[in-house]
């Protein structure tokens, strides 16, 4: 009989990914995502449009405090456009990452009652998160014609910026997920750190903002070449900020490859300890 | 000789268990533990996946299990609660990795530990029909090739488009089950997942799971309830503690499972030092079951007469001995029936020395089971013995309680507590 033989043995050390396997569980990942769309919006009146409150509502709120009242910077574009272009893509970062990090411990019952790839489970996060992006993306975009800014050759740059963003959001978002479900303080300590960090990427300030000697460090966070890209392409307030976006890339694929790698590794321990 | 399709060797598998708490008994002795606390905590969790050292937390679960299953058998696995069943399922279906040793499947491997495993009450049935389906392992492509069938085969039909939340959960599991019913592995491994639902649904999965062995497929199947296991398995695998402490015909494993059970019991509930409420002056000793014609029996029939006996140490003659008994639901201790001797206006003179209490119940109205026995000796309100776990298990098979060969469970879902038997007009 030419049946597949699967071998089951004990485990040791780092391990690659299994890409044919993955590709095998491809209508999982589809059904889960669609899941994780509907369930989300399920029995809500708003339903989808709370993708776009969201973001629309803490730019609003951002414009009043830190541009009205704190009178931050915003390079000489009104304030609600400049926190906008970067809450688009950092609500896609925040939220994937929340989910992400949690997708292990929300679905225990999964993972103690059926195999499958675990990597499925922080995929659906950032794939079910896309169509909340894709959302706000057009507000933003709706927003930035009623600004009367217009679109130009650099717009051919954000498809990289996105996938920094995916690398970013999806890389830290595994590596959160194996710690969490060994140690609970992930999710406690997730929601304020997201908070936090925002503060640590140029959303309701500029880069131009941070002493110029920090500025390096600044930019080890990915999130900072993507903000700042968004706000080139977008708002033309600056010329691509190539050393930010190349250093952020670098961060991205570093913490990415890391995240997987460290996934797969306490992969193994999943269902024992969920 | 036939193929095998499942070969497991030396399999062993080490869990940590919960680590011990230590409890503080001053305010000072509190708060410094509050300060160190995350760093023990944090050793505590880190340690749940790192096995250094032999300490006393560390528990093996599983231990040289060695088997194999050839094509087209059905191998039932039975052993008590916490003998590594659900472990060694959850290796098989690759849950959970082994600590040591090596299986080798041969082909497709379907496991249904649970029913409607990631149902979201949100989502209609039809949506999660691919759900469940793709969790187990099923590609798109299949299911909407087998969409109608398993609509069908669940009988919710009428449903499909309504969110599973507004489903009674006897629908929810039939969907459930016809999910994993049009599952075609060559190895499907089965988890108690028989004990839910109506008895007509259980005949359905027995019968589906019938088809599955008889189609030249491999099952596994876990399950407590002996009457299925020696229904549809030919041959059974009885782990003891991790071990496996016998490997043969069903039959015979069964038989091994049972009588791993005796011995244990009977001395658990009256040997020396169990505790015991009472002066001491009388004490129960030994408690057993006479059926009909007076032979001792490990198990009685519904309907029929038993006896129940009490071998009873006397240290002084004793005077109007009230001896009771009750009859509980072995899972929660919920007490069925009570039965003092008193009340039938009976006591007991009982001389030192050793003597037997006899009482008949004349038909048995307990329906198919394991119940609890527990029993009480007083005198003058004074209580003389009461051994605190009971003193024994009575086992109840089906039998003709209402001398028709009609059974107590035919018509209803749930399983009686009592029977009773009446004259129809």
């Amino acid at each position: 009989m030419g049946l597949i033989v699967t071998i089951i043995r004990p485990s040791k050390g780092w391990r690659g990914v299994n890409v044919k396997e993955l590709l095998h569980y491809k209508d999982l990942l589809r059904f889960l995502t669609i899941r994780g769309i509907k369930a989300k919006y399920a029995q809500s009146i708003l339903g989808i449009g709370w993708a776009i409150i969201q973001p629309l509502v803490t730019t609003v709120v951002f414009t009043i405090i830190f541009g009205n009242l704190a009178k931050v910077s915003s390079e000489g574009v009104p304030y609600f456009i400049f926190s906008l272009t970067a809450m688009v893509p950092w609500t896609y970062f925040s939220n994937t990452l929340t989910d992400a990090a949690n997708s292990l411990i929300t679905n225990a019952n999964l993972i103690t009652k059926v195999y499958f790839p675990r990597l499925v489970l922080p995929l659906t996060a950032a794939l079910s998160k896309l169509l909340d992006f894709l959302i706000a993306f057009t507000v933003l975009i709706v927003m930035l014609l009623v600004y009367g800014f217009s679109m130009n050759w650099t717009l051919i740059w954000l498809p990289l910026l996105i996938i920094i963003l995916l690398l970013t959001s999806l890389g830290a978002g595994m590596l959160l997920a194996a710690l969490a479900v060994q140690y609970r303080d992930v999710k406690h300590a997730l929601s304020f750190m997201v908070q936090l960090l925002m503060y640590a990427a140029p959303v309701v300030y500029p880069t131009s903002n941070v002493p110029e000697a920090y500025r390096i460090w600044y930019a080890l966070n990915p999130m900072v070449g993507v903000i700042e890209g968004f706000r080139a392409v977008f708002l033309h307030t600056q010329p691509m900020p190539w050393n930010y976006i190349g250093l952020g890339t670098m961060v991205a694929i570093f913490l990415f490859i890391g995240g997987l790698f460290y996934f797969r590794k306490m992969e193994r321990n999943f269902a024992d300890v969920a | 000789m036939a193929e095998k399709v499942i070969s497991v060797k030396g399999l062993g598998k080490r869990y940590r268990v919960g680590t011990q708490e230590v409890f503080s008994d001053s305010l000072f002795h509190s708060g410094i533990q509050l300060l160190t606390s995350p760093f023990k905590n944090f050793r505590k969790l880190k340690s749940l996946t790192r096995f250094t050292g032999d300490d006393s937390s560390v528990f093996w679960a599983l231990k040289d299990i060695d088997f194999e299953v050839e094509v087209g058998q059905v191998l039932g696995i039975i052993g008590h609660n916490g003998a590594g069943k659900s472990t060694l399922l959850k290796i098989l279906s690759r849950i959970t990795e082994p600590t040591l040793g090596e299986v080798r499947l041969k082909g497709r491997v379907s496991s249904l530990l649970e029913v409607g495993t990631g149902f979201h009450p949100d989502l209609t049935g039809r949506e999660n029909v691919f759900m469940n389906g793709t969790i187990l392992g099923m590609t798109k492509q299949e299911i909407d090739r087998k969409f109608d069938e398993i609509v069908a085969f669940s009988g919710v039909e009428q449903y499909i488009d309504t969110p599973v939340k507004f489903y009674s959960s006897g629908m929810k599991v039939r969907l459930g089950f016809a999910v994993a019913a049009h599952l075609e592995p060559e190895i499907l491994i089965v988890d108690e997942v028989l004990s839910v639902g109506d008895i007509g649904f259980q005949r359905k999965c027995i019968g589906k799971m019938n088809e599955v062995a008889g189609s030249g497929r491999t099952v596994l199947f876990v399950s407590h309830n002996m009457a299925a296991v020696e229904n549809l398995c030919t041959s059974a695998l009885l782990l003891d503690h991790g071990k496996t402490f016998y490997l043969g015909s069903v039959h015979e494993t069964v038989q091994k499972y049972i009588s791993l059970f005796r011995p244990q019991t009977q001395d658990g509930f009256l040997g020396d030092g169990v505790e015991r409420v009472g002066n001491g002056n009388v004490t129960i000793k030994e408690f057993w079951l006479e059926d009909n014609t007076n032979v001792k029996v490990d198990m009685v029939k519904s309907g029929e007469a038993v006896y129940l006996n009490f071998g009873i140490q006397s240290e002084i003659d004793s005077q109007e001995v009230d001896l009771g008994f009750s009859i509980h639901r072995e899972e929660d201790d919920q007490m069925l029936f009570i039965l003092y001797s008193s009340y039938t206006g009976k006591t007991f003179q009982l001389a030192k020395g050793t003597s037997t209490v006899k009482c008949k119940i004349n038909s048995l109205p307990l329906p198919e089971g394991r119940f609890l026995v527990k029993a009480q000796a007083m005198s003058q309100g004074q209580i003389l013995d009461f051994p605190k776990a009971g003193v024994g298990f009575m086992d109840v098979v089906e039998g003709d309680f209402y001398s028709t060969g009609q059974k107590s469970n035919k018509l209803t879902r749930d399983q009686p507590l009592f029977l009773v038997n009446g004259n129809w007009m």
